[in-house]
């Protein structure tokens, strides 16, 4: 079985390669304008020039930064008010409508207004990621707050536990799941927002290091940003999804 | 239970609240700000700019975009979902590909589509499509991994060809589910729209917004704010009374990333 796996996993790898290579004779044969689209074999050595000599890894790195940052942020936050909201019917039934009401509105478009309270800084990118990572997370707890098992909270009764006690013993282990998943999607946001951030304000960093290459149509250099915000992505998603399968590895071994 | 329908009075006090202490305290300060405005100012701004017509060509423009590239993407990713929800030679074969192109964030691909297309339409479809595509390829993927493997086993019985297959059992059975990908595909389809307006596109709400905050207007800047809220609102609850209507007691399903 596990042969089998590492052999068809080997064939999808075999067969990005082969989009790769396609990619690559697409732009050998000129079918698109080398000015949009440049070889993977360019764009490869844009990102090793600006990785060794220019600033590309450290643009990469403060962009990083800004979204752990702001994701910290929007977690730690969404998880205490969820809590508070999640563990009260009463907070529930006042807060929890103006909440539902808040949640489709688009984290960028709270750009303009932050932007003209705090000007084009690094407070306003990290506000608005926080603000946008917020929902998720915020929602994801009061959900798993309010999905306990009631029989939980009748035991913590019997048991006259405190409220905090109940909060950390009961009800945060038993909503992890939800919050993790909360989690998740909150670092997404966090990291298009980041880059949004970056564009707007000119901070340094990957997303006005890319927009400023497609302006002066260095498009290896986009294309050097662009591998460089995928591998993000999906470095952050694996790397939480490790974390969330050891936090959660109680429910497996049931 | 319709949480559109069913209004409890304590969800109520707080927005009502807060929105009688902002104008106090707005009228108090006799505020003067370039950021901020009272609640009376952002509703004169937002109902002149309704009846003038701009804001309603706005959301005409960035709807139109949204849901275009909507269309363009959601198609496309519903298409591959199927092929590889029934073909698992081909799921796995992409399996990389899919994994290593979908955690691109859109918007790093908003300079590229900037340098293909320039300001306008195709550059916010484009991104508009790469963003809902891979919801729709990942949930119908799921969806059709979730029929009844019996159904399948009909069709094979019958010999229908493939396309009687996936036309009259894989969609039919998969539908419920892939609807609900689809209503999570109309709320991304907004955001991102929205979010390439306000970065880039100078067209739509999303500008309007931007250049209403940089005009020193802030009224107007903060009644586009809660128009586009008030739209993603709308539009969620459009999909999701749809979703209720259509399939009934089968639109119960959650759907997950």
């Amino acid at each position: 079985m596990k042969v089998e796996r590492l052999l068809w996993l080997g064939a999808s790898v075999l067969v990005f390669a082969g989009f790769i290579y396609l990619w690559q004779l697409i732009c050998d044969y000129r079918w698109v304008s080398p000015v949009f689209l440049p070889g993977p074999d360019r764009a490869w050595q844009a990102l090793m020039r600006g990785m060794t000599q220019g600033d590309l890894l450290v643009r990469w790195i403060a962009t990083i930064e800004r979204m752990i940052y702001g994701w910290l942020l929007a977690s730690l936050a969404g998880i205490c008010l969820g809590a508070v909201i999640g563990s009260s019917e009463r907070a529930r039934a006042y807060i929890g409508p103006t909440l539902e009401l808040m949640r489709p509105l688009p984290a960028s478009a709270v750009v303009p207004l932050a932007i003209a309270l705090l000007g084009l800084s690094e407070t306003m990118v990290l506000a608005v990621i926080a603000f946008g990572g917020l929902w998720p997370m915020l929602l994801a707890t009061v959900h798993g707050f309010s999905a306990v098992e009631p029989r939980l909270y009748e035991v913590s009764r019997a048991l006259g536990l405190s409220r905090t006690a109940v909060i950390f013993k009961i009800a945060l282990p038993s909503s992890m799941p939800d919050i993790l998943a909360g989690m998740r999607l909150s670092l997404t946001v966090a990291l298009i927002l980041a880059v949004i951030g970056e564009m707007l304000a000119s901070r340094d960093g990957l997303g006005s290091h890319i927009m400023l290459a497609a302006r002066a149509f260095r498009s290896p250099d986009l294309f050097a940003g662009v591998i460089l915000l995928g591998v993000t992505g999906l470095m952050s998603a694996m790397l939480l999804g490790w974390f969330e399968s050891w936090m959660l590895r109680w429910r497996e071994s049931r | 239970m319709n949480p559109l329908m069913r209004i409890d009075p304590r969800g109520v006090i707080l927005p009502v609240g807060l929105i009688v202490l902002a104008e106090t305290a707005a009228r108090l300060t006799n505020l003067q700000s370039d950021a901020l405005a009272p609640p009376s100012d952002i509703l004169l701004s937002g109902i002149k700019a309704l009846t003038d017509g701009s804001m309603l060509y706005a959301t005409w423009q960035t709807l139109a975009n949204a849901f275009s590239g909507l269309a363009i993407g959601f198609t496309l990713g519903m298409g591959l979902g199927i092929l590889m929800g029934l073909f698992h030679p081909l799921n796995r074969l992409l399996e990389v590909t899919v994994e290593v192109l979908r955690p691109i964030p859109s918007v790093a691909l908003l300079p590229v589509a900037l340098l293909v297309y320039g300001f306008g339409h195709r550059m916010e479809f484009s991104i508009v499509a790469f963003a809902t595509l891979w919801p729709a390829l990942i949930l119908t993927r799921s969806a059709i991994a979730g029929i009844e493997p019996r159904l399948l086993e009909v069709s094979r019985a019958l010999q229908l060809s493939l396309s009687a297959r996936i036309f009259k059992i894989v969609i039919p059975a998969a539908l419920p589910r892939i609807f609900v990908a689809l209503r999570l595909a109309v709320g991304i389809s907004l955001i991102v729209a929205v979010t390439v307006e306000v970065t880039t596109n100078p067209m739509g709400l999303g500008y309007k917004m931007m250049e209403a905050s940089q005009g020193l207007q802030p009224g107007l800047a903060l009644a586009y704010l809660v128009w586009v809220g008030m739209l993603g609102w709308a539009v969620n609850g459009i999909m999701v009374l749809a979703q209720k209507h259509l399939f009934g007691a089968a639109a119960n399903v959650e759907a997950r990333l």
